[in-house]
């Protein structure tokens, strides 16, 4: 089948890591990069063609949930929340 | 040139605080907010660069999973029924939508959704038991038996069915934090209506004999209440197998939102509660009031998450843990480690510098969010009442620092925390008078402090 060959999970991989670097949170970031990479890695070496296929249409359903979730921490603005100015002051600790 | 700019910045400060310029024509003002929100994005941007600390206070709540507000938003924004209203479809898809995150959380704990009540957090879920089941079981059975490590609520609760005329038991807890099962065995009297005893305890990660404490409980034909806010979806959790009848769940500890949780009711034997909030019946009559639907579903989706996550979240958290206590117990010597060592979940840590303040070291650490005792008691400058409770030394429980380490932590912050860590110890070391005489030789028990 079309959607079981190398080339389609590698282009979804690649894909899944590209969107994932758009999360603005440095903890949402990493915690995507690494588990699309170590889910990809657990199941590196499935032959069965519908178990292949049930995590593929996974994969797909993450790739466009991850598109939506990084999109849109970049249009919530917090401006509106002031800190008190005693939270800004310069000498370190 | 700049008076007009000067004018214009003023319009669209008025037109951010909400304050409308009569003269301003509609389009005008349409078009003045159109920028305003250009240099609102704009000044988002810069905020990007702003740093803030890294988070390793999962105890005290965890951020929401992207997957569980995913989840949530469609119910936030276009099916906003409400679950039980019987007649329309847009009450026919939320109710829907609750029945599945029931069923969610239910295959988290190994129970039947019937058996899942909604609440609004652990808190309540607590209440809830302790003085649902003490009331309704008021005319045969007098006593309460709980231990003095439980969380606030807990503790309070039964403070209030003292006064109203219930007696209840403190167990004390040994020096590792754990129940002893023999004097459990000896308090259980013939009226004993509750145990409540919680999982995985909040500030020192002290996992209790859940299942050897629930045999014990059926075979006394005692209800047994469990807290297991901490525990839910971190270790496997099986109600049957454990036979409890109570437990109370909290979302926003398992990377989900805040302000729902539930309580698992179990059915066959059937447990009686007599219900806190009274109404129109709403879950089997226990608990009235609309199931928030957005709520509910996001606590679903984070259960099912954390089951097919479990495995993979509790490998990595306990190498991480493990990094972080072997590299700060090499560093530094003097360093207590508050809790049974094997029978914990790895990624609640709290450790006592010796000879250091522990709120300055709190302070010192600003570039880490982490808290020293549990969130409902930092208010206070006690030290928290379960160091007291395991017999932790005056001077240890005011030093002792809570790590909490989660499925989002990184390798990068634990060494970055480990690091701050030893050097800000060894610093206020340096400054603490205590120290030096340690140093020279000097049994600090030994002394005899005088007052002037």
């Amino acid at each position: 089948m079309a959607s079981c060959s190398r080339t389609q999970v590698i282009s979804l991989y690649r894909m899944l890591v590209k969107e994932s670097k758009k999360f603005s949170s440095y903890n949402y970031r990493t915690y995507a990069l690494r588990r699309v990479k170590d889910g990809f890695r657990e199941n590196l070496h499935v032959d069965n063609p519908k178990t292949l296929d049930t995590l593929i249409n996974e994969a797909r359903e993450n790739l466009a949930l991850i598109k939506r979730q990084a999109s849109y921490a970049s249009f919530v603005s917090y401006s509106s929340f002031h800190w008190p100015s005693v939270f800004f002051s310069k000498d370190s600790c | 040139m700049n008076m007009m700019n000067r004018t214009l910045s003023r319009k669209l400060l008025r037109s951010m605080c909400g304050i409308s310029n009569p003269r301003l024509s509609f389009a005008q003002s349409a078009v003045n907010t159109v920028q305003g929100q250009k240099e609102l994005i704009k000044s988002r941007e810069l905020e990007k660069d702003e740093l803030r600390p890294l988070y390793m206070d999962f105890q005290a709540t965890t951020p929401m999973d992207p997957r569980v507000l995913d989840a949530m938003l469609p119910f936030q924004v276009n099916y906003y029924g409400n679950p039980h209203s019987r007649t329309h479809a847009y009450g026919w898809e939320s109710e829907s939508a609750v029945e599945k995150a029931r069923k969610q959380v239910a295959d988290l704990i190994g129970a039947d959704p019937r058996e899942i009540v909604f609440t609004s957090g652990a808190t309540e879920s607590n209440n809830m038991s302790i003085k649902g089941v003490a009331r309704f079981y008021k005319a045969k059975k007098n006593h309460i038996i709980t231990t003095q490590t439980e969380h606030k609520c807990v503790l309070d609760s039964c403070r209030i069915m003292e006064a109203e005329g219930f007696d209840v038991t403190y167990l004390p807890v040994k020096n590792n934090g754990l129940i002893d099962l023999k004097q459990l065995e000896e308090t259980i009297r013939p009226d004993t209506s509750l145990v409540s005893i919680m999982t995985v305890n909040n500030e020192i990660g002290v996992k209790q004999p859940i299942k050897e404490i629930g045999h014990l409980c059926r075979s006394k034909n005692v209800f047994f209440h469990t807290d297991a806010a901490q525990a839910v979806g971190k270790i496997p959790v099986n109600v049957n197998d454990w036979k409890v009848d109570l437990m109370s769940i909290s979302g926003h500890k398992i990377y989900g939102p805040k302000g729902v949780g539930a309580l698992y009711v179990k059915r066959r034997p059937r447990v009686r509660i007599e219900p806190l909030l009274n109404g129109g019946g709403q879950e089997r009559g226990l608990r009235s009031g609309t199931v928030p639907t957005p709520l509910a579903v996001g606590f679903g989706a984070a259960c099912e998450i954390a089951q097919q996550e479990l495995e993979y979240d509790y490998k990595r958290v306990t190498v991480l843990a493990n990094r972080l206590v072997q590299k700060i117990m090499s560093e530094i010597p003097d360093v207590v480690m508050n809790g049974d060592p094997d029978q914990r979940y790895p990624g609640c840590i709290n450790l006592s510098f010796a000879y250091v303040e522990g709120e300055s070291l709190l302070m010192a650490l600003k570039d880490v969010a982490l808290s020293s005792g549990s969130a409902c008691t930092s208010a206070s400058l006690e030290p928290s009442y379960v160091l007291r409770a395991i017999g932790a030394d005056e001077d240890l429980a005011h030093s002792s620092i809570r790590f909490g380490i989660g499925r989002f932590t990184t390798e990068e912050e634990v060494d970055f925390t480990v690091e701050k860590c030893i050097q800000q110890v060894k610093r206020l070391r340096e400054m603490s008078p205590l120290w030096e005489m340690v140093q020279e030789g000097i049994d600090i028990k030994s002394i005899k402090w005088t007052q002037h």
